[in-house]
């Protein structure tokens, strides 16, 4: 198991039973300490069952392919929300740093750089995203205003920026190279599936194995004690909220060499299915808790039901109710199994 | 310090100034749009800020209620697409008294299940509203199949239903007094009556509030009633100033909701906020919009305002209550 003593919380229980023995009754509990990966392998079993397309290589790309967007998000907001914060935000991120890359890179003064271009353009858009990360984590330190306001706030300004800036037209990336980029395959997995599959493991490992990653449990779970044990809570909620800010940029750039384009509408509602997409991964919005593994377990599980129901041709209408009920149902049978979540939230 | 002044400002200019920085700033942002477009203070300008602002308005005062009593509600977005597309379609088919009500009644049906769940079952109400807001959405979509909806164009100027969204009382438009009037029932009930208090209570101290006798799920459970009461009496008016629908008219309202409802000074911890403070929020929000239009900037320039105008009064907020301006976070 790769995760470590930090990773507190209810779900610690039953990881540790799963510890030490081996075969089918392990990984039964493991499922019950991951209740969103038993979801998964239902979920994975009856598509597998009902088409006759699902169950095949090339569908698996898709599914990483097309969840990867919402998933590289997803990780940055696992960290947010484990230290008790959350990231209105992103949606608004992803359409500004799409924006910014697809049309620097058209930029006159690169014009001679051949593919090239695309590097000062990538990095800018990154560097958008880190940087609206900071000022958000900068705002949460210094003035004390909850994250949900904070982030509420920049969701509405970052999207006007991206109106403003756009002046509300599309962007279409004129080097070619940019979007053979988002169809391009390597060791045969598409890329967009390496970068979502290489950054999964790598925040999972930082999460797990750092101190950084133990300091974000540590001022999830308790604030004070962190701050009593020498953590710097400030510049620590800072840097998480500049890698959500980060890997929102990445999806942004990801998603707009899929369409070789960029519009300013890009992203809306994005920030609500990466919360739901971490909730039902087990992270709990008062703190403290989660792992990267439930998160891309409810990722996968997004991602697998809209693929499964549209391929068996259910309106997407649908998939929308079932998500609804099933993150509804995962925090019921959560409150049932941990009943020392009472409280709930207190923003 | 004359004794009407330190009456008006209780001896403490300081305190008056951080307890009411959010009214400063809207009579100063009122003044300064008034010296900087000649039209901007105009009746029929004031008038037109005030209808358009109506419908986020009157959805504003319900989820008010439901912050107040410290919790969120993320659906209002998606049952305001879900109660527009209803009424119009049920329009032609039943007529549009039944129409209200059945789209009344499947609304606070709605509601009823959020409240059920948050107030009765004990859920997270971020994440069952946030669930809802899918649902609903799906909901509207298999309702309506996907399609937009209208009423019939040879019907729609000689139905009495357009009077919510297009009629006037003495040359004030409809949307403003309905807006207005809901306000001043609403903001009554909360601050004058047990029913009121009682919100206050469950929201300040929610422990408290059981030990003093008060039956906070059923508090709970009404303030979502409230809430999709007051998304309902919104679809109403956009249905009928419309006269058709898309599928996702509502989305985005959630946040733009809550922001106006922030931008009053109602606290998202619970127990403090009025429905005035929410009014003043939502108008706040409609003048900038205008404001800056009529300066010659660009429609989205607003929301760049909006962002920071949030963050500025919730931190004189937040300043005030704690006495000093930078949080103690090391």
């Amino acid at each position: 198991m790769a995760e470590s003593a930090a990773g507190q919380g209810p779900s610690k229980l039953p990881r540790e039973l799963g510890k030490g023995s081996s075969g089918w009754s392990s990984s039964l509990r493991w499922l019950l300490g991951h209740p969103i990966w038993a979801f998964v392998v239902i979920v994975f079993i009856f598509f597998s069952l009902m088409t006759d397309d699902f169950f095949s290589l090339g569908n698996f790309q898709n599914i990483l392919v097309q969840t990867s967007t919402l998933g590289l998000i997803a990780l940055g907001m696992t960290l947010v929300m484990i230290n008790g914060n959350i990231d209105l935000s992103v949606g608004a991120v992803v359409a500004l740093a799409a924006s910014l890359t697809v049309d620097i890179m058209g930029w006159p003064v690169f014009e001679s750089w051949g593919n090239l271009q695309i590097l000062p353009a990538v990095v800018a858009g990154l560097g958008a995203g880190v940087l609206l990360g900071a000022l958000n984590g900068l705002i949460v330190w210094k003035t004390g205003v909850d994250a949900f306001i904070v982030t509420l706030g920049a969701m509405l300004g970052v999207r006007g920026l991206v109106f403003v800036y756009t002046g509300e037209q599309s962007f279409f990336a004129m080097n070619f190279a940019y979007a053979d980029f988002g169809a391009s395959s390597f060791l045969g997995l598409p890329t967009l599936a390496w970068v979502f599959l290489v950054f999964t493991v790598l925040v999972h490992i930082v999460l797990s194995r750092t101190v950084h990653g133990a300091n974000t449990y540590a001022v999830g779970d308790n604030r004070e004690a962190a701050v009593n044990a020498g953590i710097r809570v400030g510049p620590h909620m800072m840097i998480n909220f500049m890698i959500v800010g980060f890997f929102a940029a990445l999806a942004g750039i990801t998603l707009s060499t899929q369409m070789g384009a960029s519009t300013p509408n890009l992203g809306r509602d994005y920030e609500l299915w990466v919360i739901t997409a971490t909730v039902l991964g087990g992270t709990k919005l008062t703190g403290g808790a989660g792992n990267i593994i439930g998160t891309f377990g409810g990722v996968l599980a997004i991602g697998i039901l809209r693929n499964g129901m549209n391929l068996m041709q259910v309106p997407a209408f649908y998939v929308l109710v079932i998500l609804g009920a099933i993150l509804i149902a995962v925090l019921f049978l959560d409150k049932q199994l941990n009943r020392q979540g009472e409280e709930g939230l207190r923003l | 310090m004359s004794s009407i002044a330190q009456k008006l400002t209780g001896g403490d200019l300081k305190g008056l100034v951080a307890r009411n920085g959010i009214f400063i700033a809207f009579i100063a942002a009122m003044i300064a749009f008034g010296i900087g477009s000649d039209k901007f203070l105009s009746f029929d300008n004031l008038e037109s800020v005030v209808r358009s602002s109506a419908m986020i308005g009157v959805m504003a005062l319900g989820v008010t209620v439901v912050v107040i009593s410290g919790n969120l509600d993320l659906s209002v977005g998606s049952m305001l697409s879900f109660g527009t597309v209803m009424v119009v379609d049920l329009h032609d088919k039943i007529g549009p008294g039944p129409a209200i009500l059945v789209m009344m009644a499947c609304v606070l049906a709605l509601g009823a299940f959020n409240g059920f769940l948050i107030g009765f079952v004990r859920l997270n109400s971020l994440i069952v509203t946030l669930g809802m807001l899918s649902a609903i959405q799906g909901l509207t979509l298999i309702y309506s199949g996907g399609k937009n909806v209208d009423i019939d164009p040879s019907t729609q100027d000689t139905t009495w239903f357009r009077v919510f969204g297009r009629g006037d009382i003495a040359g004030v438009d409809m949307p403003i007094i309905i807006f207005f009037g809901l306000a001043l029932i609403v903001g009554m009930i909360v601050a004058f009556t047990p029913y009121g208090r009682r919100i206050y209570a469950v929201g300040g101290n929610s422990t408290a509030a059981v030990f003093s006798g008060i039956r906070r799920r059923r508090v709970v459970f009404s303030t979502y009633l409230v809430s999709s009461f007051c998304v309902g009496v919104a679809a109403i008016i956009l249905g009928s100033r419309v006269m058709g629908s898309q599928n996702n008219v509502g989305q985005g309202y959630e946040l733009l909701v809550l922001a106006a409802v922030i931008l009053g000074g109602t606290s998202l911890l619970g127990g403090s906020g009025s429905i005035l403070k929410t009014v003043i929020g939502v108008l706040i929000l409609g003048f900038i919009q205008n404001g800056l239009l009529l300066l010659g900037y660009p429609y989205f320039a607003q929301w760049i305002v909006t962002w920071i105008v949030i963050i500025l009064a919730v931190w004189l907020d937040v300043a005030a209550k704690r006495g000093r301006l930078l949080s103690s976070i090391s």
